[in-house]
C-alpha cells in the first residue's frame, strides 16, 4: 500500500513545483467532488495531493475591462452567488448550477469541472459558448488556451506534468447579448447529462444574429465547439428556419456512444431539440439585454 | 382480538405527537449499522465473481492469509452445506440450501457479484488488498439474463437439478422454470365466449431495487465458548438469528442479536448476507468483525424485486361486467428459485369480483442476484398489467374507468379465486372517495393525461412480543420485538399503549428489545408492525392494567371487581356500591415495590385477522414530445388504512410507495451488458427520483376499521406502492394515445414509441 501525502501551498509556485516534481503520480484538489470518488473506487491512486485552495488568487472573481476572471478555485455557489456575474453570464450560470447538489456545489469549483475531463460535464459547454479562454501556469510559465482545447478525451487533458489551470477568463460582453445552457437527464437533478447545449449569440439593433457560438456536450468523447451550427444562426433572427439548420448542424457534429446513460439515437435527436431550445432562451435574454 | 374502541372516546390515537425516535434521526445521533463499533474489530470485505455463470474449480487464499494485516479468510470451506429446508422469510419462502449458497458460492457463481471468499483485516484498505490475492480459477459458463429469454429450453441452464415444479408427469429435463402454479376458478373459456369485447396485452418490467439509502452492515463478535453477539441493520433480528443459527449450525441461544436503527429496508432486509460471514471471520480470528456493504455491492448482490413478463386477457359485456380474466406472470426470480410470483398471481384480480378466472405463475431462474421482497412483493407487477388493461377496456366500452371498476368491484363475502371470501373491506370506499376528489375533474392542459389504478394487498399478522413495564414513577417504559422499519410504528404502539393506560404519549418511552430479552418475533414484513405489534402492545398493555387493578384491590381492600381502570386511573366501577379513594397510576407505581414488586404486563401472541388493503390512486402527467420526458405534475393516493393511529405517519407511509412507485414506472432499472455485468451499480445511474420529480403527494385517507384490531389497525404500508405504475402507464397512454406497456417508461422508450407511432 502506498502512501499518500497531501501538501495545502499558499503560492503558485510552490503548487506547480510539488505537481512537477511528482513525476506524474500527484493530483491536483480543488473541491475534490470528483477526486475524492475517484479514489475511494481505486480509480486512481494518486501519491501526492496538491490542495490549491490556500493559493489566493485562486479564489478570486475579478471584473475587468469589460470582462471576468474567475480562479480556478472559485466555488460553484460562489459563481452562482455573484449578481453581477450572473447577470451577464446567466448561460455560464445555467451550466454551474447544475452540477451535482446545493451541498456539492458548495465545494466543486468550476476549474475542476473542466480539468476532470467529463465529456457531460456541465459548464463546459457553457464555458466553451461564452468564449472562455483557460489561463495555464506550469514549470515552464504561463499560456492561454481557448477552453474547448483543454479536454481531449474522457478524462484527459492537454495539461503538461506540472500545469495547473489558473484561472478562465470570460471576454467583454456587448450589448444585445445573451447566453443561455440546457442539457437532458432523466432526472429532474443529481443526474448526468445525456445531452447538453451551450448557445452565446449577439444581436444587432434589427435584432439580426451578429455573433454565435454554439457548444455540445455529452455527445463526443469531450465537449465540442460547433462552427457549423453557430454559422446556421448568424444573419438570421434565429427564426424557425435557422433552428432548422441549427438543429441538423448539431446532430451532424454528434458522434455519440451507445451507452447506460442513453441511445445513440436517442443523443442524437435530443441534441436537437436541445440546442434549439437553448437558442431559444439565448435569445430571450440578448433581447431584454438591450442597455 | 375483542374489545374494539370507538373513535369518540380517543384521546391520543388519531393525534399527530412527534416520533420518540425523531430527534434523534434528525442530529445524528441514531445508530445505524454502520455506526456500531467495538474495541478490536476487524474489517471483512468480501470477493465477488466477476462473472454472471461461472464454474469455480479452485480458490486459493494462501497469498491472502500471508498478507500482514489479515486475521482470517473465509470460502465455501467453511460453512456446511445444507439441503432442501423451506422457511417463511417475510412473504417469501426462503430454501436454506440456497441461502447458504448465495451468501457464499459453493460450486457455481450465478450472477456478477456472487460472494466467493471474504476476508478480515485490521483496515479495509488491507482487506482490500487481500482480496486482490485470491486467486480464483474460473470454468465461465453461458448466461441468461432476460427472463423470456431464461424460459426457452435452449436457454444456459442455471441448475442442472432443476425440473419444474407444478407440471405433471415431471418434466424430463431440467430447466430454468422452477415452478409453474396455477389459480383458477369457474369456466374461463365460457366466460371469454359471453363476452362482446376483450382486451389482450402483453407488459413487462425490469427488475428494480428496494433502494434503501442504507446499506447493509453488521458487526458480528463471538467468543471463544462459542457465544455470537451481532449487531445488524434488519427487518427482523429474531429471524436474522434463526437464519444464523440454522446456516452455521448452532443452538439459537448462542446468538443474540440486536437490531441497529434501519436506513430503510423495503423487505430488502428480510434476509442475512455478510452476517453469517463475518460470524465465522470473527471465530476464526477471535477478534470482532464489522462488514459494511458499498452500495456497488448492494446492487450488484443484494435484492432487487423481479422483473416480470405478464400476458393478461380481459373480455366484458357491452353494459361493462367482466365475463372472464386471464393472466400468465413470469417472474424473474434470479439466481435462486423463490421470486413473488405466488402472491402476485393471488392478488392479480382480487380488486374485482369474478366469476371466470385463471392465473398462471412461473418462477425462472436466471443469472441476476436472488431476488429478494419489495413493498408488497409482485403485486405492483400484476397490476400494472391488469390494471392497465382494465383502463383499456374501460376506453373501450366508453364506461368512465372508476365507474368501471365500482361495477365489478369487490366487497364483504366476495370469493376470491385464490381462497378465502374478503371480510369487512374498503375498496369501493376508496373508489367512491376518488371519484368524488377535485382532483378527478381538474382540467387538463394539452399533452397532459390522467390515469386511475387500483391496489389490493393481503397484509399479515404473525408472532409478535411485547413487555409493558410500569416504572417506579408511573411512567412507562415499552419493549417490543417488532422492528419499527422507521415507518413510526413504534410512535403507533406508544400511543395506543399509552391510550389504554390513560396517560400521555411522552410517558412512554418504546424500545426495541433484542433478541435475548423478548420472545420470538416475525420479521416486519407484510405491513404487520402497527397491526401485530400494536396488538401485541395493547395485549400487554391490558395485562398490566389487569394486575394494577388486582394491586389496588388489595391496597384499598376491595372486590378486584370492584376496580375498574379509567382516565389513567384505578377507579370504583360505576354503579358499584364499594367505594374507595382511586388511585393513580403514579401512585400505584410509587407503592408497588413494598406491596408485591414491580408491575409490568407481557404479551406474546400470533396476531390473527389482518385486514387486507385497498387503495386506488389519480395522476396526473405531462409529457414532452420531443424528448419523451414526462413529469407527474398531481398526484392523489386514496387508501382505506382501517384506522390511522398516527395520521401523519401514514400519509407519509403512502407518500414513499408513491414514490417508489413512480421511480419504478419513470426510470429505475438495471442495465447489464452483453458480458452479463451491472453497468449501473450506484444511485447515479440507477434513477430513483429525487425530490424535484416528484410533486405534492396528497393523501386521502378512508377508515373502514379492521374488526379484528382493537383500534381497528390495517396495514398501510405497501399498498401504496401497488397503483402507481399503472396508473402513470394509464396518463401517459391517454396523454399520447399510445398504449405503453414496457415499463420504464423512460424518455428514450417513450421517444420511441412516438416515433414508431403509425400515422
Amino acid at each position: 500500500m502506498s502512501e499518500l501525502r497531501y501538501e495545502a501551498p499558499k503560492t503558485l509556485a510552490e503548487a506547480v513545483a510539488l505537481l512537477s516534481g511528482a513525476k506524474g503520480r500527484a493530483r491536483v484538489l480543488a473541491g475534490g467532488t470528483d477526486l475524492l470518488i475517484q479514489m475511494r473506487t481505486g480509480r486512481i491512486q494518486p501519491e501526492l495531493l496538491v490542495d490549491i485552495k490556500a493559493v489566493p488568487e485562486l479564489g478570486e472573481i475579478v471584473a475587468g475591462n469589460g470582462g471576468y476572471r474567475i480562479g480556478a478555485a472559485v466555488t460553484g455557489m460562489q459563481l452562482i452567488e455573484h449578481a453581477d456575474f450572473a447577470k451577464r453570464w446567466p448561460g455560464v450560470v445555467d451550466g454551474v448550477r447544475l452540477i451535482g447538489s446545493l451541498q456539492v456545489k458548495g465545494r466543486a469549483t468550476v476549474g475542476g469541472n473542466l480539468c476532470n475531463a467529463s465529456p457531460a460535464a456541465d459548464s463546459v459547454p457553457a464555458l466553451i459558448a461564452a468564449g472562455a479562454v483557460a489561463r495555464i501556469v506550469g514549470p515552464h510559465g504561463a499560456r492561454e488556451a481557448a477552453v474547448e482545447t483543454v479536454v481531449v478525451g474522457p478524462g484527459k487533458t492537454s495539461l503538461a506534468v506540472g500545469e495547473i489551470v489558473t484561472s478562465l477568463l470570460l471576454p467583454p460582453r456587448p450589448l444585445r447579448s445573451g447566453d443561455a445552457y440546457l442539457r437532458f437527464t432523466p432526472r429532474s437533478e443529481m443526474d448526468i447529462a445525456v445531452v447538453g447545449a451551450g448557445v452565446n449569440l449577439t444581436l444587432d439593433a434589427q435584432g439580426i444574429c451578429t455573433q454565435a457560438r454554439v457548444a455540445l456536450g455529452a455527445v463526443a468523447s469531450r465537449a465540442l465547439l460547433v462552427p457549423a451550427a453557430a454559422a446556421a444562426l448568424i444573419g438570421t433572427k434565429v427564426d424557425a428556419a435557422a433552428l432548422a439548420r441549427l438543429a441538423a448542424a448539431a446532430r451532424d457534429a454528434c458522434s455519440p456512444i451507445d451507452d447506460k446513460r442513453g441511445s445513440r439515437e436517442f443523443r442524437l435527436r435530443t441534441a436537437g431539440v436541445m440546442v434549439c431550445r437553448a437558442a431559444g432562451i439565448a435569445l430571450e435574454r440578448a433581447r431584454r439585454n438591450d442597455g | 382480538m375483542s374489545s374494539a374502541i370507538g373513535t369518540e372516546d380517543l384521546k391520543i390515537v388519531g393525534s399527530r405527537p412527534l416520533r420518540p425516535d425523531g430527534v434523534d434521526k434528525v442530529t445524528g445521533r441514531a445508530r445505524y449499522g454502520a455506526d456500531v463499533s467495538l474495541p478490536g474489530q476487524l474489517i471483512g470485505k468480501v470477493l465477488r465473481s466477476p462473472h454472471p455463470h461461472a464454474r469455480i474449480l479452485a480458490i486459493d487464499t494462501s497469498l491472502a492469509l500471508a498478507l500482514p494485516g489479515v486475521k482470517a479468510v473465509v470460502t465455501r470451506d467453511d460453512f456446511p452445506d445444507m439441503p432442501d429446508e423451506y422457511a417463511a422469510a417475510g412473504e417469501l419462502t426462503i430454501n436454506y440450501r440456497d441461502v447458504t449458497r448465495n451468501m457464499m458460492a459453493r460450486e457455481k457463481v450465478l450472477y456478477d457479484g456472487h460472494p466467493v471468499a471474504a476476508v478480515a483485516a485490521i483496515s479495509e484498505s488491507v482487506a482490500r488488498e487481500a482480496l486482490k490475492l485470491i486467486k480464483v480459477d474460473y470454468q465461465v459458463l453461458p448466461h441468461v439474463i432476460d427472463v423470456r429469454e431464461a424460459m426457452r429450453p435452449d436457454a444456459p441452464l442455471l441448475h442442472e437439478a432443476q425440473y419444474t415444479e407444478g407440471v405433471s408427469p415431471k418434466p424430463d429435463k431440467p430447466s430454468n422454470i422452477a415452478k409453474r402454479l396455477e389459480f383458477s376458478r369457474g369456466d374461463v373459456a365460457a366466460g371469454f365466449a359471453r363476452a362482446e369485447v376483450i382486451v389482450e396485452r402483453e407488459f413487462n418490467t425490469q427488475p428494480v431495487h428496494q433502494g434503501y439509502i442504507e446499506p447493509q452492515a453488521c458487526l458480528a463478535s463471538t467468543t471463544e465458548d462459542g457465544q455470537v453477539e451481532l449487531w445488524t441493520s434488519t427487518q427482523g433480528h429474531f429471524m436474522f438469528r434463526a437464519q444464523c443459527a440454522k446456516l452455521l449450525q448452532m443452538e439459537v441461544s448462542r446468538i443474540r442479536v440486536t437490531p441497529t436503527e434501519i436506513g430503510g429496508g423495503f423487505g430488502g432486509k428480510n434476509n442475512i448476507y455478510n452476517e453469517p460471514l463475518a460470524i465465522v471471520l470473527s471465530r476464526k480470528s477471535h477478534r470482532p468483525v464489522k462488514m459494511v456493504m458499498s452500495r456497488e455491492e448492494v446492487f450488484r448482490a443484494t435484492g432487487p424485486t423481479s422483473g416480470g413478463n405478464v400476458k393478461v386477457r380481459l373480455g366484458a359485456t357491452k353494459d361493462g361486467r367482466i365475463t372472464a380474466a386471464f393472466a400468465e406472470l413470469n417472474f424473474q426470480a434470479g439466481a435462486y428459485p423463490g421470486s413473488s410470483v405466488a402472491p402476485a398471481s393471488m392478488c392479480a384480480f382480487t380488486r374485482y369480483d369474478l366469476d371466470n378466472v385463471r392465473v398462471i405463475g412461473h418462477d425462472v431462474t436466471c443469472n441476476r442476484p436472488k431476488v429478494a421482497a419489495y413493498r408488497a412483493p409482485g403485486a405492483p407487477i400484476a397490476a400494472f398489467a391488469v390494471e392497465s388493461a382494465i383502463d383499456e377496456l374501460a376506453g373501450k366500452l366508453a364506461i368512465d374507468p372508476i365507474e368501471f371498476r365500482l361495477k365489478n368491484a369487490a366487497r364483504e363475502g366476495t370469493q376470491t379465486y385464490y381462497g378465502p371470501k374478503l371480510g369487512t373491506i374498503g375498496y369501493v370506499e376508496t373508489l367512491e372517495a376518488a371519484r368524488a376528489h377535485p382532483h378527478y375533474r381538474a382540467p387538463l392542459g394539452p399533452d397532459q393525461g390522467r390515469g386511475v389504478a387500483t391496489g389490493f394487498w393481503f397484509n399479515i399478522g404473525g408472532e409478535t412480543s411485547a413487555t409493558v413495564n410500569i416504572n417506579e414513577d408511573g411512567t412507562v417504559a415499552l419493549m417490543h420485538g417488532t422492528l419499527d422499519v422507521a415507518g413510526g410504528s413504534r410512535a403507533a404502539m406508544a400511543m395506543m399503549v399509552a391510550e389504554e393506560l390513560g396517560i400521555p404519549f411522552e410517558q412512554v418511552r418504546p424500545i426495541v428489545g433484542d433478541t435475548a430479552v423478548l420472545g420470538f418475533n416475525f420479521i416486519t414484513a407484510g405491513s404487520r408492525g402497527t397491526f401485530a405489534g400494536g396488538m401485541a402492545c395493547v395485549t400487554a398493555a391490558r395485562q398490566a392494567i389487569d394486575r394494577l387493578r388486582t394491586r389496588v384491590a388489595a391496597i384499598r381492600e376491595v372486590p378486584v371487581e370492584a376496580v375498574i381502570w379509567k382516565d389513567g386511573q384505578a377507579r370504583p366501577a360505576e354503579g358499584s356500591a364499594i367505594r374507595f379513594e382511586p388511585m393513580s397510576l403514579a401512585q400505584i407505581a410509587r407503592l408497588a415495590g413494598k406491596t408485591g414488586g414491580t408491575i409490568a404486563g407481557h404479551a406474546e401472541i400470533n396476531a390473527q385477522g389482518a385486514g387486507p388493503g385497498f387503495g386506488t390512486h389519480i395522476v396526473d402527467v405531462a409529457v414532452d414530445r420531443e424528448t419523451g420526458a414526462i413529469r407527474v405534475l398531481r398526484y392523489t393516493a386514496v387508501q382505506d388504512v382501517g384506522r390511522a393511529i398516527h395520521p401523519a405517519y401514514v400519509e407519509g407511509q403512502l407518500q414513499g410507495g408513491v414514490a417508489q412507485g413512480i421511480g419504478w414506472a419513470l426510470n429505475e432499472e438495471y442495465v447489464y451488458g452483453a458480458d452479463g455485468v451491472l453497468q449501473n451499480p450506484g444511485f447515479l445511474d440507477y434513477r430513483i427520483p429525487v425530490a424535484s420529480d416528484l410533486p405534492y403527494i396528497d393523501t386521502v385517507l378512508v377508515e373502514v376499521p379492521n374488526p379484528n384490531h382493537p383500534y381497528g389497525v390495517r396495514g398501510c404500508g405497501e399498498v401504496p406502492i401497488i397503483a402507481p405504475l399503472a396508473a402513470i402507464a394509464n396518463a401517459v397512454s391517454h396523454a399520447l394515445g399510445i398504449r405503453l406497456c414496457d415499463l420504464p417508461l423512460s424518455p428514450p422508450r417513450v421517444a420511441r414509441a412516438i416515433a414508431d407511432r403509425p400515422a
